[in-house]
């Protein structure tokens, strides 16, 4: 993801003087060719992400189109009243881009799993939120939330899922549809929709046609899809490498409610309220935390 | 070139202004806001570009206030300034109003920014200053921070950043009024020595009193540019200025002035109208 982002990051910066990259001193062998072709758009800030996000802001406040970079929770928690006060009050256009969502830096420990940055922005008003779900998307996500302007926030994965066979055009807040059921729908959130697909071929073996949308994009949420699926399938399972509390589940759980449409099954896949202390890999990490294809199937086959 | 007599005046206008502020609102920080009235009255009067007619003008000097619990004195400079009418104070702190206790841009035309937590305004004008490297712009940029407010790490990270990106057009004002929430700066976490702290970290450093108005206007009018460093002018300053029962007494950060309180402060600013 994290390529397909730099590639549509630096078409964009091509035609565009106002567009600004900064780091927080984060992305070694990655943004050395951007840095020499793009002199005065790339300033690696060193290790300090309440400057970067003051700096950006303004920066943005003069013009400038900027991209804040670092990974797991660095470029949001460290920095989070930067975001809130000077980024998102002031309508300044600044993308935060976190390399390494969930567990993609598993065995590096708890201060590198990025498992409550979602539920922590979406609290903010005037950000928008996308996690990425396939590496398509992440070049999509980049370049539309620039032209889109505002506060954005892109989470990018390690990992991620086939792209989307329909070739849907993707838009800011619209949910993708990867294969059509009634019975039950998946909604997975970021590269763990990779588990998901894998997931709902393994149940209609068992019988249970699901529906499996990937919703890349948290805030603003695509209601619309949810409502329907409420409606006219079985139920919803959320699947999120993240706390439960606050995330998709509890964002899509917010839809529902809202509207006066409660779905006949209702599960949250996530963490439940841990810090790990264990590290491994991200797929030990999912399997370990029961959010990989196997824990997917097993969970839903119980609502059945 | 600045007429003293007249930046006196719009500095007695601006006391005059926040204690009445103050007092009807019942909000705090007139200690902060009279330590500073002196700076912001050269700054607005004699030093910053600006047209109150077209607040976002390019070509305009930035400036933030990052001690934004001061925000009544630089609605009083503005009101003065042309920028909204000074009947619009009196609703300062009430319900309804969108004048806030800390300062804030959200329909105030001439605020750049909008602060009150401490150590947010130096970050965002060394993205501005560097901004106008980067579009080769005159302008400059100003923050007007407290002493206290230098605990922020935040701070220091800009420090380092606007020497290292040799930001000469980028200006910071410290009001060195030695008092922070509680105690003394010196007793609640030294700064000093405080000069030799910013000179450490790569900055020209000028140390000025920061009730004279000859001294501020120097300072500021200095383009700095022949150095290529940022600019600190730690501005000594006393804590109430100008009404002496609030002169270097910490009560005046948070208490209100009331009753007769509000008439002696009043009496005593008038006596300086020319």
């Amino acid at each position: 993801m994290r390529d397909a982002f730099l590639n549509a990051l630096t078409s964009l910066a091509e035609s565009d003087k106002d567009v600004v990259l900064l780091t927080g001193d984060l992305g070694y062998g990655v943004f050395e060719e951007f840095e020499s072709r793009f002199p005065g758009q790339y300033f690696n800030v060193g290790v300090a992400e309440q400057n970067m996000t003051g700096v950006a802001t303004g920066l943005s406040l003069e013009g400038k189109k900027v991209v804040t970079y670092s990974i797991g929770n660095f470029p949001t928690l460290r920095c989070l009243e930067q975001i809130r006060n000077d980024a998102c009050y002031h309508d300044a256009n600044i993308t935060i881009v976190a390399s390494g969502g969930g567990f993609s830096y598993g065995s590096l420990g708890m201060s590198h799993h990025a498992t409550e940055d979602l539920a922590i922005l979406r609290s903010l008003p005037n950000i928008s939120i996308v996690a990425p779900c396939t590496v398509k998307e992440a070049g999509e996500a980049i370049s539309a939330m620039i032209k889109c302007g505002g506060v954005g926030y892109l989470r990018l994965d390690k990992t991620a899922a086939e792209d989307d066979i329909y070739k849907q055009s993707f838009t800011i807040g619209k949910s993708r549809r990867y294969k059509e059921g009634n019975d039950i729908t998946l909604i997975a959130i970021g590269g763990i929709l990779d588990e998901v697909n894998i997931a709902s071929i393994e149940l209609k073996r068992h019988g249970i046609d699901a529906r499996v949308i990937g919703l890349h994009t948290l805030k603003p949420i695509d209601k619309d899809e949810i409502i329907d699926a409420a409606c006219n399938t079985g139920g919803i399972v959320t699947i999120e490498e993240h706390n439960k509390d606050g995330g998709l589940g509890s964002a899509i759980s917010e839809v529902c409610m809202d509207h006066g449409t409660l779905p006949r099954k209702f599960l949250r896949i996530g963490l439940d309220n841990i810090y790990s202390s264990i590290v491994g890999s991200q797929q030990y990490l999912r399997s370990r935390y029961e959010m990989d294809s196997k824990a997917i199937i097993t969970k839903v086959r119980g609502l059945f | 070139m600045i007429k003293i007599d007249k930046s006196k005046q719009l500095a007695n206008n601006i006391r005059k202004h926040a204690v009445t502020m103050t007092s009807l609102g019942g909000s705090s920080h007139i200690g902060s806001i009279l330590s500073i009235s002196d700076i912001l009255a050269v700054l607005y009067g004699s030093i910053l570009k600006y047209k109150s007619s077209n607040p976002k003008w390019m070509e305009r000097d930035r400036f933030i206030l990052s001690k934004g619990h001061a925000g009544a004195g630089v609605y009083a400079a503005l009101a003065e300034s042309g920028f909204m009418s000074v009947e619009k104070l009196r609703t300062h702190y009430q319900d309804g109003s969108d004048l806030s206790g800390h300062v804030s841009h959200k329909g105030i035309p001439g605020v750049e920014f909008s602060t009150g937590s401490l150590g947010h305004g130096l970050p965002v004008a060394t993205g501005m200053a560097l901004a106008a490297k980067i579009n080769k712009n005159e302008h400059r940029i100003f923050v007007l921070m407290s002493d206290g407010e230098c605990d922020e790490g935040s701070n220091w990270e800009a420090i380092l950043f606007a020497a290292h990106h040799k930001l000469n057009n980028l200006v910071v004002i410290v009001d060195r009024n030695m008092l922070q929430s509680i105690h003394s700066t010196e007793d609640t976490l030294a700064l000093e020595p405080f000069a030799d702290k910013w000179k450490a970290f790569g900055w020209n450093v000028v140390e000025i009193n920061g009730h004279s108005h000859s001294e501020i206007f120097n300072v500021c009018s200095n383009q700095n540019k022949p150095l290529e460093k940022p600019l600190c002018v730690i501005a000594n300053t006393i804590k109430g200025k100008n009404v002496s029962f609030m002169e270097n007494n910490v009560l005046w950060h948070y208490r209100s002035p009331q009753g007769d309180e509000y008439d002696a402060a009043i009496s005593e600013l008038e006596k300086n109208d020319a």
